[in-house]
């Protein structure tokens, strides 16, 4: 077998490949979300009736998921590579199997199952029927049909695919350890570029961030979510339901969320997205 | 003919697949019998990626028919007769005159031409793929514009129709029939043309398909034993387990691989979930049913290196899974070890029992108090010390963070952190069993202190959920209580548990303080467990009529001896001598209730003389019998006694006249015939039984 992809390589083939099938490569959204879909050209593009294609990889921070770099398949900042396709074109599947045959993956050595999972994005308002990837017993990839986003109907219905990057990096490569990947071919890893990342990053998410400052910053980007969404603004106020988001991650990595306010800060970024995705819906017809 | 109709779609969740295949069947069936086609046996199956049926002997044509119907007289308005000629679609001159007794009227005669097999199919199949009601289903692609799209379980791609070799043309949710389906993903990548419904199933098998669930299940099963005998060990069966990876499969290749026997330190039911829920992987056990380091996994292909990679890369998935339930676990016996199992109590106090009934704390501290009160009453034989310490360390592992991450292991993760920290082995085992029975056929726990947690902790949900007011209705019973009735029935008839239902809410009012409270509650929930209770015995021939009459007395709240009392008045109905009693009891029944409604009067004194004097003088012997041998639980002797009186009851009713003109001889015999009911009461209500 020649030699498996680093992780850039992996996600230039990547682009290479869904640019090749029509999709605009965009570059990652400037705020910190939890997971690509929040991006604006998946959440706000599957709504309306627009034909829509397009890849990108966005990094991706979970809080909670930090371990100080001391966990070798746990990271509080991560890649997904994201795929949106509206509508969602004939023999998606078919067109998947291929990205994975072009970052070096075997299909007659190895074992690709598509395993029901129905995903749902509580904060989003989101839903679509769909599969876990399972390459060889590992999920490398979520493949979605969006049904609903803000409590709309998607017509047309999008297809979703987002990557594990680091998980299909490590597969590809053989490694036991994320910090062990080979980043590029010139002996940089991961570590090299992010292990001092998640050690300050897992301290700044448990343990310094500011909380009384972050419940004041929660609440002024929801006021300036509303106000703009008021002024007929749904991109910009957009932005501010990201950051209401992000900013719910990190209070409740800090633990000073109960369990039962949980629910109700999830249930108030959902309604900040509800209020932009209506507007941005209300604008499109 | 033979009959094909094939629908692709992309991949059908494994769960759905059974269903999905004789929805299909049952559809397709009586599609065809409406439209009166005759077919012969028809099979309806699933793959991952399609729906299949064949149906063989299928007429060539559907028989014509002839039918006669009745229209209005000749004479009605024009209006009615236009009415009936667009309903018929004939035109006047097709219409027959008759006469009838009520003049001339006017009958169609409706004739169907027989249609052609491949006219109904192309029609039954469209109806068949708009009609088909999936669990969950979705909208896709272009046509998805429209929130009134074809919707499918997932992407619907193709339809194959033949009639033996011919096409049977149709289009359904914008696809047009064709012959042409998909083999393999990997192994027959591309278009695979079927040449008749005769050899699909072959065809499919060369492009490395199997359609068959059960063939797939078979090999799946054979096959993964065989893989563990040759290495020794042997396959833990799971036909749910089987029956997924068939659902996930076309064409199944059985791997074993191994993990690191250093996992083993993990509790073993957390292995065997890991590897079932996560990965849906077989376990492995030794000569001596032992769980061992290996599992088999179910690949979709024949691997070029034989399946190296797969196995490689399984190992791998899996070895990072167990990495994290040792963390888990490890976390959680570091907990432990410091502070006992009382140190995840604290944390326990947060998580909420039901919103009106308080934390599971609290839940806690009632059952703690019920199992103390079990045994101290003698109820069940355990120390009450120990009892309460093992109702209190029970929920204690629901806080732990590998039940947080596999609730499936609660109780069992109790017990193995108990038993880590020398905890005794009976409150350890009564943490693990306390939740059992789970359901019919789960093991019903027998030690003692398992027994009075278990009994604790069920009742306290029961008492709980009825004195709020909340007992299950109809077909909703959102907190399982019926189970957990079940489940107290079974576990003090397994036991031998003598428990007075009474006495139990009594205690249980008196410790707890619920703000809410429905007064009626208590005969409420002792109905219910009589209702259970039918429920139970309606397999092993328990007559619910007699239930409810041993329940009717009002004085029997302990199941076990309810039971034993029910049962020896089953056999006693059922002989000649307790028929005929039943039929005395109810005469006299309905004499006392007519007699009962104008009041009876001062009875003569005296004991009269013959039939009337034997009955007396045998209800003088049988009933204090009776009452003793039931106050001795001594039941057959009690219908004994019972039975001694059918003779003179019978003899009574057919020489004696109970209305006797005299009203004191009137009376007399009044209160005999109710001593004689009083007596039948002091065993049953027979006025219950049925029959």
């Amino acid at each position: 077998m020649s030699k498996p992809l680093s992780f850039q390589s992996m996600i230039l083939a990547l682009q290479q490949y869904w640019g090749d099938k029509g999709c605009v490569i965009l570059q990652p959204l400037d705020l910190e979300v939890g997971a690509g879909t929040f991006h604006p050209a998946t959440t706000l593009r599957s709504l309306g009736p627009d034909h829509w294609n397009a890849c990108y990889v966005q990094p991706s921070r979970r809080p909670s998921d930090g371990r100080y770099g001391e966990n070798p398949n746990r990271l509080q900042h991560y890649y997904q590579f994201q795929v949106i396709l509206k509508p969602s074109p004939a023999d998606l599947i078919g067109l998947y199997l291929g990205s994975l045959d072009a970052i070096g993956i075997d299909r007659a050595k190895h074992d690709v199952r598509f395993v029901e999972d129905d995903w749902e994005s509580p904060t989003l308002g989101a839903w679509g029927l769909g599969w876990e990837v399972w390459c060889d017993g590992m999920e490398v990839s979520q493949f979605t049909y969006f049904q609903q986003v803000a409590g709309h109907d998607c017509a047309p219905v999008a297809g979703e695919l987002t990557y594990g990057l680091e998980r299909l990096a490590m597969y590809i490569q053989g490694v036991e350890s994320i910090y062990d990947l080979a980043y590029n071919d010139a002996g940089v890893t991961y570590g090299d570029v992010f292990l001092k990342n998640e050690q300050q990053f897992s301290a700044y998410n448990f343990e310094a961030a500011n909380t009384e400052k972050l419940f004041q910053h929660f609440k002024d980007v929801s006021d300036e979510c509303r106000a703009l969404v008021a002024r007929g603004l749904p991109l910009p106020a957009y932005d501010q339901a990201i950051k209401a988001s992000h900013l719910f991650n990190l209070l409740n990595a800090r633990g000073v969320i109960s369990v039962a306010e949980r629910q109700a800060y999830i249930g108030r970024v959902r309604d900040l997205v509800k209020a932009v995705a209506d507007c941005w819906v209300e604008q499109g017809k | 003919m033979k009959f094909l109709l094939e629908l692709q779609s992309e991949e059908i969740p494994a769960r759905m697949q059974a269903a999905a295949a004789e929805q299909l069947r049952t559809r397709f069936v009586d599609a065809l019998k409406a439209a009166g086609l005759a077919h012969g046996a028809v099979t309806a199956d699933a793959t991952p990626r399609r729906l299949w049926l064949i149906a063989d002997g299928v007429a060539a044509a559907s028989e014509g028919s002839a039918e006669e119907v009745k229209g209005p007289a000749a004479s009605a308005p024009a209006q009615a007769i236009d009415g009936f000629l667009k309903k018929t679609g004939l035109t006047r001159d097709q219409l027959e005159e008759r006469e009838t007794p009520k003049g001339i009227v006017l009958f169609a005669m409706l004739r169907r031409e027989g249609r052609t097999a491949s006219e109904i199919l192309a029609d039954v199949i469209p109806q068949i793929i708009r009609d088909f009601a999936w669990p969950k289903s979705m909208r896709w692609g272009a046509a998805s514009h429209s929130t009134a799209a074809p919707r499918w379980v997932r992407p619907l791609t193709g339809i194959v129709a033949l009639l033996d070799g011919d096409l049977v043309a149709c289009e359904a949710h914008g696809i047009t029939s064709g012959r042409e389906t998909r083999g393999h993903r990997v192994h027959a990548p591309g278009v695979l043309s079927i040449t008749s419904a005769a050899t699909y199933l072959e065809q499919l098998r060369a492009a490395h398909v199997l359609a068959s669930s059960a063939e797939r299940r078979r090999i799946i099963a054979t096959r993964a034993a065989e893989l563990a005998a040759g290495a020794g060990l042997s396959l833990i069966p799971d036909d749910g387990l089987v029956a997924e990876n068939a659902g996930l499969t076309e064409w199944p290749v059985p791997l074993l691989g191994r993990f690191d026997p250093d996992f083993l330190s993990v509790p073993c039911e957390v292995i065997v979930l890991t590897m079932r829920t996560n990965q849906k992987y077989f376990a492995l056990a030794d000569a001596s049913g032992a769980l061992v380091p290996a599992f088999i996994c179910v690949a979709n292909l024949d691997a070029t290196d034989g399946g190296a990679a797969i196995t490689h890369g399984n190992q791998r998935v899996l070895s990072a899974r167990l990495s994290d339930a040792r963390f888990f676990w490890e976390q959680d016996l570091a907990t432990v070890r410091a502070g006992g199992l009382e140190a995840f109590l604290p944390k326990v106090n947060d998580i909420v029992f039901h919103e009106k009934l308080g934390s599971l704390a609290d839940k806690v501290d009632r059952v703690a108090a019920l199992a103390k009160w079990l045994c101290e009453n003698d109820v069940v034989p355990a120390d009450p010390a120990q009892a309460e310490r093992a109702a209190r360390l029970a929920k204690a592992d629901l806080v732990s963070a590998t039940v947080g991450e596999f609730p499936e292991v609660q109780g069992q993760i109790g017990r193995y952190l108990a038993l880590g920290i020398g905890v005794e082995p009976a409150i350890a085992d009564a943490i693990r069993d306390h939740y059992k029975p789970a359901g019919q056929g789960d093991d019903v726990p027998t030690a003692p202190v398992s027994v009075a947690v278990a009994l604790a902790d069920k009742l306290d949900t029961l008492i709980c959920f009825f004195q709020a007011d909340m007992p299950p209705t109809g077909s909703k019973d959102p907190f399982a209580l019926r189970r957990q009735a079940l489940g107290c029935i079974s576990v003090v008839q397994s036991t031998g548990t003598r428990l007075s239902l009474r006495k139990l809410m009594q205690y249980f009012t008196d410790i707890c303080r619920l703000s809410i409270s429905d007064a009626g509650w208590q005969p409420k929930l002792l109905d219910f467990f009589a209702d259970r209770l039918k429920v139970q015995q309606r397999e092993a021939g328990v007559r619910h009529d007699l239930i409810d009459a041993v329940f009717a007395l009002g004085s029997e709240d302990d199941l076990v001896r309810l039971l034993a009392r029910v049962k020896a008045l089953q056999a006693f109905v059922e002989t000649e001598d307790g028929t005929n009693l039943l039929a005395g009891y109810k005469r006299a029944a309905n004499i006392l209730k007519a007699a009962e409604k104008d009041g009876i009067g001062e009875p003569a004194s005296g004991e009269g003389d013959g039939a009337e004097a034997l009955l007396a003088a045998a209800l003088a012997t049988a009933l204090p019998t009776a009452k003793q041998a039931v106050a001795e639980e001594r039941f057959t002797d009690a219908m004994a006694a019972l039975a001694s009186l059918r003779g003179p009851v019978d003899a009574f009713f057919t020489d004696v006249m109970v209305n006797d003109p005299d009203p004191g001889i009137r009376a007399r015999r009044l209160a005999l015939l109710a001593r004689f009911r009083d007596a039948v009461h002091g065993v049953a209500d027979f006025s219950k039984i049925e029959g």
